[in-house]
């Protein structure tokens, strides 16, 4: 027998179990649709079809499928579901490289945005919802995929997925319901439910529902699975990959494109005190209380900007994708310690002076102090001006042009707060693209005082 | 007279229900005014606002975690001792021996679902604008109170003393030595030196300050175990308390003004 089987029976049972669970979950959107959903008035040449007959058929298909699964009983390398290479070798390509899987998470978040009236029609999510989950299905017929999604400790992680999914998707239906309701003038939806009801029995009910199921849940994972326990701690043997705890996997990202000292403390503490600054610096009054996108578009985006591809889609890539060596493995791929990637990254004052074709001014070490650091500001001058430019110079001019009606309305210093949270929130994505098209590993670079950026 | 009946007039049973059985709409208020446990809660809200759909329950499904997971981290506490000879090996023997051994998963998965419970309570407040004034200070808060559960989280990691949890505190803690200023491998350190003599160095360091010594070791265990077992769930209780307490104060579950 393989050492590494994609499939083995117990992989089998269980994927026949949740395509049972599908098969189920189908049936009932099958009742929904045919209450909801009406008939096509012609179609393979029959009047009057009703729209539901497309899920039964679906729910049909998987529950053959669960059979299948759950009544196989010979060897399991010889089970013919299985996930086909050229899939794992293309989305492998896509998700292996940070150009193509940044790209990517940006296409699906603008997606998100634009096509928010289509996506969250309850077909179109629910036909996503079903694609994602057979998607995750079939990918457990990989052996690499187990290892990595089924880790006991990267399951909470697919269920945060979801629950980001989920929520995300209510969010933007009870939006654009309220900026219809809004545009046409009716009243909100909230407000169409604001009589008054007792807190006894109408909220401490549904808590104590809650509190039973999440008691439940968490018993019944308790029970599925086994916290994880490694070998006793060693203080020689490092292991490769050495990862942080999975929700700082976006921070440990960031280390990629800058210093610890960046990455691990300064960007860190902005993101929370721009979280904090959050009610002091947005000004706009509409949309207290109730889901809205209309009314509140830039704080929105630039809100699921940062959750969504940059925290959430950093920790995604950090706990799935990042492996050995901190290289990006495709979700089917082995990790393989030995893959080589070339890192050939180049400073800009590096590309300043020899574009000039000039070496490097290097201070003195005997000279005197004051000499030694105008040399190394010298050397550094691009970067440090670009930087001061970035922080100190865009501002205002964003002030005079894109950003006039915030700075009209917000006054000089929280416009200055807004605008630099903004811009360092956009360095990480700036960074990303410099070091993939230049190459560029520092704008200043000053490892003598540890002052990278 | 039934048996209920009998207990429910009894002089112990009066003592410690100090209202008669929310069974008509004057006693339902009553009874969330003056039991402890309820008085949390307005004894009315709006509909909407408490709506499933509309609150999600993100933020009271946290609490409940953090509540299990203190239940859970002190049946634990009693099978662990925080040094290098025993903690691996109590851990281990909560797993194989221990009929409490589930406990350990519980607090393990608790913890975990409660991370992603405080991103979607933030997520559903930012996405309602409930941030917005006069919720300003409370959002402040709750910020704080998400630092506290990732540290509640991160102290708790080491605490098996597995490679895992070890090499998971070493890349974290790492960040600390790059502190600026602080950290004796972070830009700045070295202004702060007296006639040459450098004051931040990997003894003195903020990640030294974290660790307790220059590398992940005994005294980081029992610096996180005393962080992550009375120092951070304290000073999160009383967090909790002053943002639930301001939740009422300004202006109750939000809703459309």
């Amino acid at each position: 027998m393989e050492p590494h089987p994609d499939l083995t029976i117990s992989v089998i049972r269980g994927l026949g179990w949740l395509y049972l669970l599908m098969s189920l979950l189908n049936i009932c959107w099958t009742f929904r649709s045919h209450k909801h959903d009406g008939y096509y008035n012609r179609m393979f040449g029959i009047d009057h079809l009703p729209k539901s007959m497309f899920w039964a058929i679906y729910s049909a298909l998987l529950l053959v499928l669960a059979a299948v699964h759950l009544v196989f009983s010979a060897d399991a390398s010889s089970f013919l579901l299985r996930l086909p290479s050229w899939f794992k070798v293309a989305a492998d390509t896509v998700i292996a490289n940070p150009i193509s899987f940044f790209c990517l998470s940006l296409v699906i978040f603008i997606a998100i945005i634009a096509l928010r009236k289509w996506w969250v029609q309850p077909t179109v999510a629910w036909i996503l919802f079903n694609l994602s989950v057979l998607f995750l299905a079939v990918s457990m017929t990989d052996y690499d995929f187990r290892q990595i999604v089924g880790k006991p400790d990267n399951v909470p992680i697919v269920g945060m997925l979801y629950l980001v999914g989920f929520t995300t998707w209510l969010y933007f239906y009870k939006a654009n319901d309220n900026d219809e309701r809004i545009a046409e003038g009716r009243p909100l939806a909230e407000k169409e439910l604001s009589d008054q009801v007792l807190v006894w029995p109408d909220l401490v009910y549904s808590e104590m529902i809650c509190m039973i199921l999440v008691t439940s849940l968490l018993i019944v994972w308790g029970v599925a699975l086994q916290a994880p326990l490694e070998e006793p701690a060693s203080a020689v043997k490092t292991p490769n990959p050495s990862k942080a705890p999975w929700y700082f996997l976006g921070l440990q990202e960031m280390l990629v494109y800058y210093d610890p000292w960046m990455a691990g403390v300064v960007l860190p503490s902005v993101i929370l005190v721009g979280l904090m600054a959050i009610p002091y610096i947005d000004f706009n009054t509409k949309g207290n209380g109730y889901y809205t996108f209309d009314e509140r578009k830039f704080a929105i985006i630039t809100f699921l900007f940062g959750f969504l591809p940059l925290w959430v889609g950093m920790i995604v890539l950090g706990t799935f994708i990042r492996g050995p060596n901190w290289n990006m493995f495709g979700l089917y791929e082995y990790w393989d310690v030995h893959k080589l990637e070339v890192l050939n990254n180049v400073n800009l004052s590096e590309y300043f002076w020899h574009g000039l074709g000039q070496p490097l001014p290097k201070p003195d070490a005997e000279a005197p102090g004051l000499s030694q650091v105008l040399t190394i500001l010298s050397r550094e001058w691009l970067g440090i001006l670009l930087t001061l430019a970035y922080l100190f110079v865009l501002p205002p001019l964003m002030a005079v042009t894109v950003f006039k009606k915030f700075y009209v309305k917000m006054g000089f210093v929280r416009y200055m707060v807004l605008a630099n949270l903004v811009l360092l929130m956009a360095s990480l994505p700036l960074k990303m693209v410099l070091r993939w098209v230049f190459r560029l590993k520092y704008i200043v670079a000053i490892p003598e005082w540890f002052f990278n950026i | 007279m039934s048996v209920t009946e009998y207990i429910r007039k009894s002089q112990i049973w009066r003592s410690i229900f100090r209202h008669p059985a929310p069974y008509d709409r004057r006693n339902r208020a009553v009874v969330v005014l003056t039991n402890f446990f309820l008085h949390l809660h307005p004894v009315s809200a709006k509909k909407g606002g408490i709506a499933l759909s509309y609150t999600w329950c993100m933020g009271g499904i946290t609490f409940f975690l953090f509540l299990v997971e203190a239940l859970t981290g002190v049946l634990l506490m009693f099978y662990y001792r925080p040094t290098l000879e025993w903690a691996f090996t109590d851990i281990r023997a909560l797993r194989d021996v221990n009929t409490l051994g589930i406990m350990r998963e519980i607090h393990r998965w608790g913890a975990h679902a409660m991370v992603i419970t405080v991103w979607l309570h933030m997520y559903r407040v930012f996405l309602t604008g409930s941030y917005k004034p006069p919720r300003e200070f409370n959002w402040v808060i709750g910020v704080l109170l998400l630092v506290l559960t990732l540290l509640l989280s991160f102290t708790g990691y080491l605490l098996p003393w597995d490679q895992l949890a070890i090499w998971a505190i070493t890349v974290g803690s790492n960040m600390a030595r790059a502190t600026p200023f602080l950290g004796h491998e972070g830009p700045g350190f070295q202004l702060l030196n007296v006639g040459g003599f450098d004051l931040i160095t990997n003894a003195s360091d903020a990640r030294f300050l974290l660790l307790g010594a220059r590398t992940v070791g005994e005294e980081t265990l029992n610096r996180f175990y005393i962080l992550h077992c009375v120092a951070i769930p304290i000073v999160v209780s009383g967090l909790i308390a002053i943002h639930f307490w301001r939740v009422r104060k300004d202006g109750g579950i939000s809703q459309p003004l």
